[in-house]
């Protein structure tokens, strides 16, 4: 923290007070702000709820496309020069006071209109009906306890939380570690194949891993592990059917680790060439191997990047969906969570008992949640 | 002394044998799947059931399957649909983030930490949360625009805002702070100071946050299968559908597959520099 008085350009001390309240509280600048920043909410919530309404009017979807676009950057800064425009309208100390509540209530009300008032609601209506008119206690619970698909469920999201972040975190640091070993152009090309999945989208994953699961009926099998499972003298399998000890969970866990490893990857690769050249040099000349050099000085520093990467990978298990419902939707014991919740809310109808199922999820992420604020306060004591 | 100045690559460092071979094993594993979903792609149905991908030498090569899914299945329009559902939901949410992050960056307020670990907290919330109170409030029970676009667009940006303004806010605190106290003192307003000076040093991360939501957006399932009608359905619903229909249409999902990865992967490519320096921007301490 400098504390040195700042040189400004042309070495003069400027005046502290803002040319926009020079005079402290200003109508005009308060009834403009106000009228300005209805006229763009009005006008955007007409523009953008005409694309709703009457998408055909548009002529064409690109043109509704580029209008969203146009409108919604436009808008939004004309909405900000409005507010700015109001706030700074008010006299000076309101002013100072009132403008950073001004600058983060938009971002922070759309969080809380889709994201904490659904909280509250949902929690609401997991005490409720089927179609949410009338409350039924602990019923919703009760059932859901009762149900052997959602222990399937449970075991498999706990399976698939055990497995997957950590399995995810040691290769990522794998290639990491040893993709720095090797020459400058190696290292970009072996990191950029690893990467290259995290553009895939999970149902083009699940196609792409679907095929190499394949099992075709009869002798001649054209997926890949079958080919090399019968090669090698095995008997040709429907591997995604195979539910002895979850096998085919374990299988759907493949798709997602190969997803996300380039993720950590890139966060752990950086992490490792931060490592000061020093210390690694000073254990070399005490004569640690390389064994024990990673072991005992890269991994330790590290550790921070580890669990950063570890606790997001954790956080995406605990939703895990698109996989389970695009191969199997849940069938041969494979369900999730997040899976049955879907099937409960949209197959079935049951808004209450899908409403307890993500009550549930919300509890289970509860400690990360924790954990995450936790870790999120040492590093700011840290700055 | 030969035989060690052999295992010197060109930097000095010395060439590992181990590491060579374990990366080239990892990347074939990390590459092989996708090379046979791209090979099947091109071979006619009865070459795709008859041989594996893997004997190329098989024949039944065909660009038929692109030709039949772009114009006859209707991925063409599903990739349009794709496209508007995604531009405009990763542009609109950057401005109102940057804002957010100024504030939380260079002001100082009562409640401004609370306010944060809360945005902190909410990253976390799995969004299942909202689908039953959203489809409440944009379906036919309130603005009715359940099925359109906008209605994705207002879902994404809201999903998005959390992690928009954590990871904005990451890259602000980086930036020099004098540089914002010479600006007060010069009589920038803070209005001046976002525009002028906050703006045009955080576009790296501007761009970074813009990748990541456009591949979600992009390859996102659940938001786009619930809230948009058949007509406007994107790609990657399009082809889950195709997955559902077991056996027939095996050689369209091939090729299906492949075109709904062909936009993120061009990004991805073009932009990765970016990406990458925003992902360790926003996760890493620095």
């Amino acid at each position: 923290m400098s504390t040195a008085p700042v040189i400004v350009e042309g070495g003069e001390t400027a005046p502290v007070r803002g040319p926009g309240n020079v005079g402290g509280l200003s109508w005009v600048k308060l009834a403009g702000g106000v009228v300005g920043a209805w006229l763009v909410v009005w006008g955007l919530g007409n523009l953008f709820l005409a694309f709703g309404y009457y998408p055909e009017k548009f002529g064409s979807k690109v043109v509704i496309a580029i209008l969203a676009v146009v409108g919604g950057v436009l808008g939004a800064a004309l909405l900000f020069y409005f507010i700015n425009m109001f706030v700074e309208g008010l006299p000076e100390r309101a002013s100072a006071i009132v403008m950073p509540y001004a600058y983060i209530l938009p971002g922070l009300g759309l969080i809380g209109l889709m994201l904490l008032y659904p909280v509250l609601q949902t929690i609401n209506y997991s005490f409720a009906n089927s179609d949410s008119t009338a409350y039924v206690g602990l019923d919703n619970y009760k059932d859901i306890f009762g149900d052997s698909e959602f222990w399937v469920s449970i075991v498999n999201n706990v399976l698939w939380l055990l497995v997957v972040p950590a399995a995810t975190v040691a290769i990522g640091v794998v290639v990491a570690v040893l993709a720095d070993k090797l020459s400058t152009q190696g290292e970009k090309v072996a990191k950029s194949l690893v990467f290259l999945p995290m553009a895939i989208s999970f149902v083009g994953a699940s196609t792409i891993w679907g095929l190499v699961y394949h099992y075709d009926i009869g002798d001649k099998q054209t997926g890949l592990l079958n080919w090399i499972w019968t090669s090698l003298g095995g008997k040709a399998q429907a591997w995604l059917s195979l539910s002895d000890l979850r096998f085919n969970s374990f299988l759907m866990m493949v798709i997602l680790i190969w997803l996300q490893v380039g993720f950590a990857m890139i966060l752990l690769s950086s992490a490792i060439k931060g490592v000061p050249e020093e210390t690694l040099e000073a254990a070399r000349i005490d004569g640690a191997s390389e064994w024990q050099i990673f072991w005992r000085v890269v991994i330790p520093q590290i550790k921070g990047t580890i669990i950063t990467v570890f606790i997001t990978v954790l956080i995406l298990v605990l939703k895990v969906f698109d996989i389970v419902y695009v191969l199997k939707n849940g069938l041969d014991k494979t369900n999730v969570i997040a899976n049955l919740f879907f099937q409960e809310l949209f197959a079935k109808d049951q808004a209450g008992k899908a409403s307890a199922i993500v009550v549930i999820l919300l509890l289970a992420v509860t400690p990360v949640l924790w954990y995450q604020v936790r870790h999120f306060r040492a590093e700011e004591a840290e700055r | 002394m030969s035989a060690r100045s052999a295992v010197l690559m060109a930097d000095g460092r010395p060439r590992s044998r181990f590491a060579i071979v374990t990366t080239v094993v990892l990347c074939l594993l990390w590459t092989i799947p996708t090379l046979g979903l791209l090979l099947t792609s091109f071979r006619t149905r009865d070459a795709a059931r008859a041989h594996g991908w893997w004997e190329i030498f098989s024949g039944g090569w065909t660009f038929d399957n692109y030709d039949k899914v772009f114009n006859g299945n209707g991925m063409g329009g599903s990739f349009l649909n794709s496209l508007v559902v995604a531009v405009p939901a990763t542009v609109i949410p950057i401005m109102f983030a940057a804002f957010a992050a100024y504030a939380f960056t260079f002001m100082d307020f009562p409640g401004k930490d609370v306010i944060f670990v809360v945005i902190v907290a909410v990253m976390v919330v799995p969004i299942q949360v909202a689908f039953q109170p959203m489809l409440d409030m944009l379906g036919p029970r309130g603005l009715g625009v359940s099925g359109q676009y906008i209605a994705v667009w207002i879902l994404h940006t809201g999903f998005g805002m959390p992690l928009a303004i954590y990871t904005l806010r990451n890259y602000m605190t980086t930036l020099p702070r004098t540089v914002i106290e010479s600006a007060k003192i010069d009589g920038a307003s803070h209005f001046q100071t976002f525009w002028r000076l906050i703006v045009p040093m955080s576009v790296p991360a501007l761009a970074a946050f813009a990748i990541l939501q456009f591949l979600w957006v992009w390859n996102d399932l659940l938001i786009a299968k619930l809230f948009l009608s058949a007509d406007n359905s994107t790609v990657i619903v399009k082809l889950q559908g195709l997955l559902g229909s077991q056996g027939q249409g095996q050689e369209l999902l091939t090729a299906g597959a492949f075109i709904s990865m062909a936009i993120p992967m061009i990004v991805f490519f073009t932009l990765q520099r970016y990406f990458v320096r925003g992902l360790t921007a926003g996760a890493v301490k620095g």
